[in-house]
């Protein structure tokens, strides 16, 4: 009895211990984040560095507040994060339509390989030009550039997601009478979700760079667009605060997916 | 021969297979002939890598022998093709679904969900004592409960032949001991004609009704060996303290050590 009491209190101070840890790293990652506001301000108004490349927090804060209220800056967001989820959704619905026919198809997957694999490593900003000349300035372009960064690397880990399933599992469907369709609806595609939502996740942040990488040559609207903007006129308060709001946005979509991830794990207990 | 008096179910007939690469032709069967009656407990020995599992991939349909047949004989005479369950050395239970979804796997594929099923695999879950697992994860179950549950996703599909490929395999050798003979009798009960692949002399001797002896590759018939056990109890270690239990093994020792040397 008075080594089970004993036992829990060990266990009650590892918690306590965990916890304790936990709130010291939270912090450290506050304080670090304040302590970089507070070295750029000071810097900034001790004429340290310039604030006109520079800025300083109290600037860029000041240029957010001023541009949300001219209702010009939720705009740029919202254009932004409408083309990113746009590219997203059509990056994961090709690339799981492409590599689920390279699955069924070995034969296929053997043929495109070389071409998946050169047209993964391509330097994908290459192309943004030649997207202006064949589908113009504005929100088409953009998408074009969002998907064709992140969907070769797409297709390639899913479809290396699905080969990765045990080869045994797709013999016991074959025991047990089904086919090859069975075989990728009963054990392939919920054996392989693990490693398809972590691809999600380095998607949703590649469908941004492309995206930020469209605006830069081809909109008139969009965070992207501030930033060549701003540096066009040296509003670099502007170009910096779109910076920061990228961060965000980033963020945010990591965020959503891992909370998805988090909850599927947890109805699916894997 | 006592086997003839029942009639028989499956009858292999110079079965022939290789495998081919590149660097050539590997021969893993070799005019492979026997046959298997209505209810019998075939147990098939032999050397490692000696073609075991092709033979039963090769009963399964899964692969096409090179040359021979297999005919599976409807045990009623109907035309219909029977049905052939095959239970693999690893249970792979989905750990996506839980124990029930994954016993109704074979159901959910050829589109038999029928209420009539069903409950054939209710039933089977209460004599396994799995009906209290029935919601629960594959891996919160012991491996002696898993290859349970593996046996009902076989069965729920009603084969009139069961092939059993090294299924204790991967237990330890205490659960192995319960499990092998715990199956084996429930599998008994329900009638079922099956074949075991095993390397486990012991456990081919205890378990079965005949013994088949495949020599190293390319696999042939070495011998064919009726078991007759005396059991006094149906513990799982009264197959094995059994006064003809010594000599059968004896022979099958020096069955497959013979040529290997």
């Amino acid at each position: 009895m008075k080594a089970n009491k004993k036992e829990l209190t060990k266990q009650e101070e590892f918690v306590r211990e965990h916890r304790r840890e936990h709130h010291r790293i939270s912090s450290c990652r506050l304080l670090l984040f304040l302590l970089f506001l507070i070295l750029w301000e000071v810097s900034a108004d001790l004429g340290w560095i310039d604030s006109f490349f520079f800025s300083s927090p109290r600037l860029v804060l000041s240029c957010f507040l001023s541009m949300m209220r001219d209702g010009t800056l939720p705009m740029h967001i919202g254009i932004t994060l409408l083309e990113t989820v746009l590219s997203f959704l059509l990056v994961f619905v090709v690339s799981l339509a492409c590599s689920t026919a390279l699955w069924y198809s070995p034969r296929l997957s053997r043929v495109l390989e070389p071409y998946l694999v050169v047209l993964n490593s391509l330097p994908k900003s290459a192309l943004a030009p030649l997207l202006i000349v064949w589908l113009g300035t504005g929100t088409r372009t953009i998408i074009a550039a969002g998907i064709s960064v992140a969907v070769f690397g797409s297709i390639i880990s899913f479809y290396t997601g699905f080969q990765q399933v045990d080869e045994e599992m797709i013999i016991l469907i074959r025991t047990l009478g089904g086919s090859r369709r069975d075989a990728f609806r009963k054990v392939v595609l919920p054996g392989s979700l693990p490693i398809l939502l972590s691809a999600t996740k380095v998607n949703i942040g590649l469908a941004l760079v492309g995206v930020v990488i469209g605006e830069f040559l081809a909109a008139r609207r969009g965070l992207g667009y501030l930033i060549i903007y701003g540096t066009q006129v040296f509003h670099l308060h502007m170009v910096i605060t779109s910076i920061i709001l990228l961060c965000i946005i980033a963020m945010g979509f990591y965020k959503g997916i891992q909370y998805v991830e988090h909850h599927l794990r947890i109805r699916r207990q894997i | 021969m006592q086997e003839n008096k029942r009639p028989n179910l499956l009858e292999l007939k110079d079965i022939c297979y290789s495998y081919h690469s590149l660097q050539g032709e590997t021969n893993a069967l070799s005019h492979i002939s026997f046959g298997a009656s209505l209810g019998e407990f075939l147990a098939v020995v032999g050397p490692s890598g000696c073609g075991k599992s092709t033979l039963l991939s090769i009963i399964a349909g899964l692969l096409e022998p090179e040359s021979g047949t297999v005919s599976i004989q409807n045990p009623d005479g109907s035309m219909r093709r029977p049905r052939v369950g095959y239970m693999l050395q690893r249970d792979h239970l989905f750990e996506w679904r839980s124990v029930y979804r994954n016993v109704i796997l074979g159901l959910e594929i050829n589109h038999m969900l029928t209420e009539e099923r069903l409950e054939g695999v209710n039933r089977l879950l209460k004599d396994y004592d799995l009906e209290k697992f029935r919601e629960k994860r594959p891996s919160e179950l012991s491996g002696g409960m898993r290859q349970r549950a593996a046996l009902i996703r076989t069965l729920a599909l009603e084969p009139e032949l069961l092939l059993l490929d090294e299924p204790f395999s991967a237990l330890d050798y205490q659960t192995r001991l319960t499990v092998s003979a715990d199956i084996c009798r429930l599998i008994r009960r329900t009638g079922k004609t099956v074949i075991l692949i095993t390397h486990d002399l012991a456990e081919a001797i205890s378990l079965s009704d005949r013994v088949i002896v495949l020599s190293p590759r390319p696999a042939r018939v070495k011998k064919e060996l009726p078991i007759r056990l005396t059991l006094t109890d149906d513990s799982p270690l009264a197959a094995r303290n059994a006064p003809e239990f010594s000599d059968y093994f004896n022979v099958l020792w020096k069955e497959l050590n013979y040529e290997s040397k």
